[in-house]
């Protein structure tokens, strides 16, 4: 059985399906790659994985799991398998960098333990350790507001690695950051997955970007999956399918 | 073309001013306001004001009153906000569960509370309570409620949506996300918010215990029938001061804490 299942996935909103019966498998410690132009449906999709977007009908089978039968505390069981990194960071921009990192281990607490953030001794010592091998352990004290763009999404990254998670969600990880900061940040992303064997899911604007570091590319448009495959098998009309556009009208080309 | 553009945002602006003031003349036709009048009016009562409305040594002996009338107001308002926005928080943070039909009722009792000013509730009040304290304390901790309620949400909505969100998707439960997400990046908000309404309820105080018969508000109503304008016009100083000077340590508490 294969590690991440998602089969026949569909959300509509009021007046617009934004995905429509997406299927596909993923095997452990795969690299994937979502790309497609802005509003295709990428988003929702990842959403839809760890059910932060209810899909309207589909089912997602993560780890042996079907995702469709859990109750709210069964699905945060789950969703502590599961570590998520934004676009925006989405971190608690007024605390410092490893009480931000420590909010990963919150899914493994009880709501008192967690309300009064009393965290063991060992995962105060994980927490720093991640942050060493992130090359953040001297921002550890620092207010979040203080980091620049790249250093916060690291603090994302440290904040999703202490759940110790099976599967990574990647929601444009890149995409407010300047070219050497994302270059930084896909390389320790790849460095997880391939030295961890953490499987990811990376959402991306660029093309050159998937191509490089993805084992896998899903291609969507409007809601449907145009592509499915290894990197070196997509050919540039596909790539010109998946945007909508013809040869010239892209910087790849 | 763009020329045309131009012009036709030049012709929105020209209307926008003509409807103003046709609105305004046409407000003034139904209720019968006379501007000119009005206007005549305004010298006449600085000159009344000049020569009546001034404290004298006469007045200063009714100083002790007042200070402890003024004493009672101002911690009314205070006691007033600090309740009220504890329930306003807890309402909000219910609001933005996430669950639609707290959602909407939430929203509906705040904006119940909100929409009927507090001197309605002063009033609706004085015939449960009679003229006491009570009756002017919950009057300020409904009108507060309401409008902290929905500003509170606002700030949650604003500043938290992103980390609750992330924290949601590591499988943290709701009180954990409030504790360590929403309360922390909503804080100074929170309070910026609370000290300007301890300096809106100090003034609504003020004209809650004019209808009450309570605090700072009534001593000035008591003076002003007696004929008293001395000591009324000291009272109305003594507020003025106040409120300047919770003005000045709230601006210091928001410097401090940004």
């Amino acid at each position: 059985m294969a590690f991440l299942e998602c089969i026949d996935i569909t959300k509509e909103y009021a007046n617009t399906i934004a995905l429509k019966k997406i299927s596909f498998s993923v095997n452990k410690g795969e690299m994937v790659a979502i790309i497609g132009p802005s509003g295709a449906g990428k988003s929702t999709l990842l959403r839809c994985i760890n059910r932060m977007i209810v899909p309207t009908a589909g089912d997602v089978i993560f780890d042996g799991v079907n995702f469709n039968t859990l109750n709210s505390a069964q699905l945060r069981e789950q969703r502590r398998k599961i570590g998520m990194i934004f676009q925006h960071y989405n971190l608690v921009n007024r605390l410092s960098v490893v009480e931000n990192v420590l909010h990963g281990r919150l899914g493994y607490k009880t709501t008192f333990e967690g309300i009064f953030g009393r965290y063991a001794e060992g995962e105060k010592e994980e927490a720093f350790k991640i942050l060493a091998r992130l090359g953040l352990e001297e921002q550890a004290y620092r207010r979040c507001d203080e980091l620049s763009g790249g250093q916060k999404q690291r603090v994302g990254i440290a904040r999703a690695l202490i759940q110790e998670p099976k599967l990574m969600l990647c929601d444009e990880p890149i995409a407010s950051l300047d070219p050497s900061s994302a270059k930084i940040i896909m390389d320790y992303l790849w460095d997880i997955n391939k030295s961890i064997g953490i499987t990811c899911f990376v959402n991306l604007h660029q093309v050159d970007v998937a191509l490089k570091y993805a084992d896998r590319i899903i291609g969507i448009r409007k809601g449907e999956v145009i592509y499915d495959g290894p990197p070196c098998a997509l050919k540039k009309e596909t790539i010109h399918q998946i945007y909508d556009s013809k040869t010239g009208e892209l910087i790849m080309d | 073309m763009e020329l045309l553009v131009v012009k036709k945002r030049q012709n929105y602006i020209a209307m926008f001013f003509i409807l103003v003031a046709l609105l305004s003349y046409g407000a003034m036709e139904v209720t019968g306001f006379e501007p000119a009048q009005a206007l005549i009016a305004i010298p006449q009562a600085i000159v009344w004001s000049l020569s009546n409305f001034y404290p004298t040594m006469a007045s200063i002996k009714n100083l002790p009153a007042i200070l402890i009338k003024l004493h009672e107001t101002v911690f009314l308002a205070i006691v007033a906000t600090t309740t009220g926005g504890i329930c306003a928080m807890a309402f909000a943070l219910l609001s933005t569960k996430g669950v639609p039909v707290f959602t909407v009722m939430c929203r509906l009792i705040a904006s119940f509370f909100r929409n009927i000013p507090d001197t309605v509730w002063a009033i609706v009040l004085l015939l449960s309570f009679g003229q006491n304290v009570i009756s002017g304390y919950i009057a300020l901790f409904f009108a507060t409620f309401g409008f902290l309620t929905r500003a509170f949400v606002e700030t949650i909505e604003e500043v938290g949506a992103n980390s609750i969100e992330a924290l949601e998707a590591s499988g943290a439960t709701y009180g954990q996300i409030v504790f360590q997400a929403i309360i922390p990046s909503c804080i100074t908000q929170v309070v910026s918010w609370l000290l300007f309404m301890i300096e809106t309820n100090i003034r609504s105080s003020t004209l809650v215990g004019m209808l009450t018969g309570t605090g700072i508000g009534n001593l000035f109503n008591i003076y002003y029938k007696f004929f008293d304008y001395h000591s009324a016009s000291l009272v109305v100083i003594m507020i003025v001061i106040v409120i300047l000077i919770i003005e000045a340590a709230s601006n210091h508490v928001r410097r401090m804490i940004l």
